[in-house]
């Protein structure tokens, strides 16, 4: 997109942060002026490429009978209880079983926020996109509803939404005839909270947390124990990580 | 004869648009915000840019992760959302449609935004 993406240079929030602001009063576009970006947000926090978020799933602390966290995904997002096959599912509860030793899992399964989106590199407009943090989401202003991302994602991670959708949760706009998929509750995140599947989990089964800090809970868990990113032999560098799969 | 069709033409379209108007479009009903200090711009101005506004902020929203800043739809809904709906887009009494339609312009924004006010914030469940 436009350059008006990237992030503000750290000499004009220098600029702005002085006494200089007010002899600017420079229009960034038409109606938005530097000086009123500088009164009205004066440190905007940014996504940030220093951090990387991710996920491990723990399979397990996992209850094959507890769907806590789709419930609490359907809840936050204002999403459609996957009644009708059509519905949109963020987060859809997994069961697998090994039919030689017969053990069997259950594991939340979901955008997996890849490094190297497929999404990404085939949407034709740019809808498909990463964020600076690692988070992979939907522009539904660009997307044109092609489903192309659909057919790439490995994971059956985005849906279509067929029906027309009046009920959202402010901070979370969907309609009719865009793709989208977990968003990793980014609009928790920019303001400090947890994803809301991770909040409910009743079994800390899923631990979220920033992969490129070393001190993190979730750096130190995955140095501590064998995990595995699904499909990695897609070499996508996922996200969410999984232990015990 | 096309050319006695193109003066019948050109006369009957002389004739509707001398003709007083008959039934005039309503005026957009534009009721006055509670608390008008705290606009972004005048009326005027804000009448004419809300548009590049809000596409501007969209993309630094969305995109790089830009959250609370003064450029805001949810924002706009906060002060401009009608009484009775509750909402900036319910009925050609609410705000934004109805200068929307008095203008003929589609509004797009709530096919996804939700342009009731009042809505949960941010953690709360429904």
């Amino acid at each position: 997109m436009s350059a008006g993406h990237k992030p503000p240079l750290p000499a004009r929030r220098a600029l702005l942060a002085g006494g200089a602001a007010a002899a600017l009063s420079v229009a960034l576009a038409p109606g938005i002026r530097l000086i009123e970006i500088a009164s009205g947000n004066e440190a905007p926090t940014l996504a940030s490429s220093k951090v990387r978020w991710g996920m491990l799933i723990d399979a397990t602390r996992c209850s094959a009978d507890c769907d806590a966290c789709v419930t609490a995904c359907n809840q936050e997002n204002h999403l459609p209880t996957a009644a009708a096959p059509t519905d949109p599912q963020w987060l859809r509860k997994v069961s697998l079983k090994d039919l030689k030793t017969g053990r069997s899992l259950s594991v939340p399964v979901m955008c997996q926020h890849c490094a190297k989106p497929a999404c990404v590199d085939v949407c034709p407009t740019g809808a498909s996109f990463k964020r600076a943090d690692g988070i992979v989401l939907v522009d539904r202003h660009i997307c044109i509803g092609c489903r192309y991302c659909m057919m790439a994602c490995p994971y059956k991670a985005r849906s279509f939404v067929h029906a027309p959708v009046t009920d959202q949760n402010p901070q979370v706009p969907r309609g009719k005839g865009c793709v989208e998929g977990c968003t990793l509750c980014v609009h928790r995140l920019d303001r400090g909270q947890l994803p809301a599947c991770v909040e409910a989990c009743p079994n800390q089964a899923m631990l979220f947390g920033d992969l490129n800090d070393p001190d993190s809970a979730i750096s130190q868990r995955l140095r501590a124990i064998a995990t595995t990113q699904a499909r990695a032999d897609l070499g996508l560098d996922t996200g969410v990580r999984y232990h015990g799969i | 004869m096309r050319l006695a069709v193109s003066a019948l033409i050109l006369a009957a379209s002389l004739a509707v648009w001398a003709a007083p108007v008959a039934a005039e479009v309503a005026r957009p009903v534009i009721a006055v915000a509670p608390d008008q200090g705290s606009c972004l711009a005048p009326p005027e101005e804000m009448r004419r840019r809300h548009m590049d506004m809000l596409k501007h902020q969209r993309d630094r929203t969305l995109r790089d992760g830009e959250r609370g800043a003064r450029i805001s739809l949810n924002g706009c809904i906060a002060c401009h959302a009608g009484k009775e709906s509750g909402s900036v887009a319910a009925s050609r009494q609410d705000f934004c449609e109805s200068c929307h339609a008095y203008v003929a312009v589609k509004l797009d924004c709530f096919e996804c935004h939700q342009p009731k006010s009042g809505g949960l914030a941010t953690g709360e469940k429904p």
